[in-house]
């Protein structure tokens, strides 16, 4: 029973990677960047929620709104101001380190306003505790709402690109910019929208995780960002659903590494397996093969 | 009179080697008349590092051409290595060829691990090789945190548990003591040989560079594909910059870990978030140029701590000094705008003294 329950928290808190990377893939896919700011954005969505919910008392939907809002804001934002001057710079490397400093200032931001104290942060899911099989195996509230929430984006997010123009439009835009602009496809706006979309998740992801596990810092959103590119890399980097497996899968493998070999060396072990899987498939699970031509 | 002609590559080194010479002279002069702050006096040595660092990680990122975010991970075994060498023979060797001997051995043990992680690692490419050599710096760091050694008559003893399984005498002495590290390795690091490093750094990486096995490597760089038709063995050459890259990490790390008492390795010194901040140094002085990385370094460990006026703003300082010059020197806007302003001016010169010599 006990591996089940390991297994179920696995899941959960892979939903939460799996909507992390399904941020960082999107906008690797479209704008051949790492976005290392992604995971400080996770911290912004959280504190937003933090500061509504808990020091001004208003109700949780509240701030899940604000916050989403506020998220998605600062993504486009960031895209504008630091990232698109930086489009067709010579080097694809000084773009990264451009985020890398935008994960500075926002570390940075939320240390100056929220100070370097922990803040503890109340769950803003309601539900109660799921007792099954006779109560050997419990269900936390927020595991069953993780669990709901990620197959909810993730089911929503593959319609979106699949069915609507714009979705149709991002993948036109990941697949060759100077074409896509002459089918009349405007990249800037889908490369904004694309930012958007991967900040309004990474709000929702900030909220899940901290619902789970209910401490704050300007740091909480650091290490859940380079798991989820893990993540992401471990599925295929730019491949939607590969996002989603990878995520899934490098939830479980740390929670059952974590209960069964040594919770200090559960962040090694997921790191093994990564480079294990990607020495035999180079590309990622789901990744496409690029024939390099000559 | 016969001019003396110098080779321009040799021209260029050597303003390198006179730079660093420069700054040796000024550090020391400042020192000697007491004039430097007890503060900037503690930074003389992490600056070393930092240069180290910024170097050798350019051998990688410039020469060779592959993103590597493990870069600490080198560093960290390079410390460990040494400082636990430097612990065994404590009193029974004198200091200075006790410390050449772990210098040695901490650059020496972090080249066969880039070796040994070179091998798998650079058959990937791009951002999965950059996402497996984070990883790697990451298990490394991971692992130094859970390994005990201890040593008593017996010899030495080790484990992943605790230090009560290591089952040493009551004589017996731990000294690698999982999460809190090595306590007590000696002082030996200075400032003077942290130049001499730098020296010998330089020495191999731009000798490196200059060779036929450098132009090699950046026959790699700049199209594998068709230096692998022209016959030249793409994994021994991705290997040797690897490998020299991350000896010169380790040697980085030996003059860390002689600087402390107690060395641990946490996030902060052998994460990821370190092996960034030499990328930083990297990017920002200019991919492939080993000069300009140089003072990157510098100025990068420099501001927070002139910035310290500024107090609890100084790192927000830093965050948007560090985007303001990467959108500035980088952005294609920007460097047009540069290109014009060099034109308006230089070029205004170059018009009127054409029509000087007319």
């Amino acid at each position: 029973m006990s591996f089940i329950s390991y297994l179920i928290n696995g899941v959960s808190l892979g939903s939460v990677y799996a909507i992390i990377a399904l941020g960082y893939t999107m906008v690797y896919g479209i704008a051949k960047m790492l976005n290392f700011a992604h995971g400080d954005v996770i911290m912004v969505g959280a504190y937003v929620v933090f500061t509504v919910v808990s020091t001004m008392g208003l109700p949780p939907v509240l701030g899940i709104l604000l916050s989403v809002a506020i998220c998605t804001l600062l993504g486009v934002t960031i895209e504008r101001v630091a990232y698109k001057p930086l489009r067709n710079a010579g080097s694809p490397l000084a773009v990264l380190i451009t985020a890398i400093g935008v994960s500075y200032f926002l570390q940075n931001v939320a240390l100056l306003i929220f100070g370097a104290n922990t803040k503890s942060f109340t769950s803003v899911v309601p539900l109660e505790a799921l007792e099954l099989a006779g109560g050997q195996l419990i269900l936390s509230g927020v595991t069953i709402v993780t669990i709901v929430t990620g197959i909810i984006v993730m089911v929503c997010l593959t319609l979106f690109v699949n069915k609507s123009r714009a979705g149709q439009a991002m993948l036109a835009v990941s697949e060759d910019k100077g074409a896509a602009q002459l089918m009349g496809i405007n990249v800037n706006g889908t490369i904004a929208l694309t930012f958007a979309i991967g900040s309004a998740l990474a709000a929702v992801a900030g909220l899940l995780l901290c619902s789970a596990y209910p401490s704050l810092t300007p740091y909480t959103g650091a290490m859940p960002g380079i798991k989820a590119f893990v993540a992401a890399v471990f599925g295929g980097i730019g491949s939607i659903p590969g996002a989603m497996i990878g995520g899934i899968l490098l939830g479980i493998i740390e929670i059952l590494g974590k209960a069964y070999i040594s919770s200090q060396m559960a962040d090694a072990i997921v790191f093994a397996v990564l480079i294990v899987v990607l020495l035999v498939k180079p590309t990622g699970i789901l990744g496409k093969n690029v024939q390099e031509k000559v | 009179m016969k001019k003396l002609k110098i080779n321009k590559t040799t021209k260029h080194n050597f303003i390198t080697y006179l730079m660093v010479f420069i700054a040796f002279a000024a550090a020391s002069l400042l020192l000697a008349a007491g004039q430097m702050s007890s503060l900037m006096e503690g930074l003389l040595v992490p600056l070393c590092i930092y240069v180290m660092l910024a170097i050798s990680l350019n051998l990688t990122v410039g020469i060779l051409g592959e993103l590597s975010l493990g870069h600490a991970g080198f560093m960290c075994v390079g410390a460990f290595s040494s400082a636990f060498f430097s612990k065994c023979t404590e009193g029974t060797l004198p200091d200075g060829f006790r410390f050449f001997i772990a210098i040695l051995i901490g650059a020496a043990a972090a080249g066969v691990f880039g070796i040994l992680i070179g091998i798998p690692v650079l058959r990937l490419k791009g951002d999965y090789l950059a996402i497996v050599t984070l990883a790697f710096g990451e298990i490394i760091k991971n692992l130094v945190n859970v390994l005990y050694i201890g040593k008593d008559q017996n010899g030495f003893h080790f484990s992943m548990k605790d230090s009560i399984s290591l089952n040493l005498d009551p004589e017996g002495q731990i000294i690698v003591n999982g999460a809190q590290g090595i306590t007590g390795t000696p002082n030996d690091s200075s400032f003077i040989i942290g130049i001499i490093l730098i020296f010998i750094s330089l020495a191999v990486i731009l000798n490196l560079i200059n060779s036929r096995d450098g132009r090699a490597i950046m026959s790699i760089r700049d199209n594998r594909i068709a230096a692998e038709s022209v016959g030249i063995n793409i994994t021994k050459y991705k290997l040797m910059a690897f490998s020299i890259s991350a000896a010169i990490a380790g040697a980085a790390g030996v003059l860390y870990a002689h600087n402390l008492s107690t060395l641990t390795a946490s996030p902060k010194n052998f994460g990821y978030n370190m092996s960034i901040m030499i990328l930083v140094f990297v990017v920002l002085g200019g991919i492939g140029n080993i000069r300009g990385s140089m003072i990157a370094a510098v100025i990068l460990t420099l501001l927070p701590e002139l910035l310290r006026g500024l107090s609890d703003y100084r790192m927000l300082i830093y965050a948007i000094v560090l985007i303001a010059m990467m959108l500035f020197n980088w952005s294609p806007r920007a460097v047009e705008w540069k290109e014009g302003m060099k034109e308006k001016y230089l070029g205004g010169l170059k018009k009127r003294r054409e029509k000087e010599v007319k």
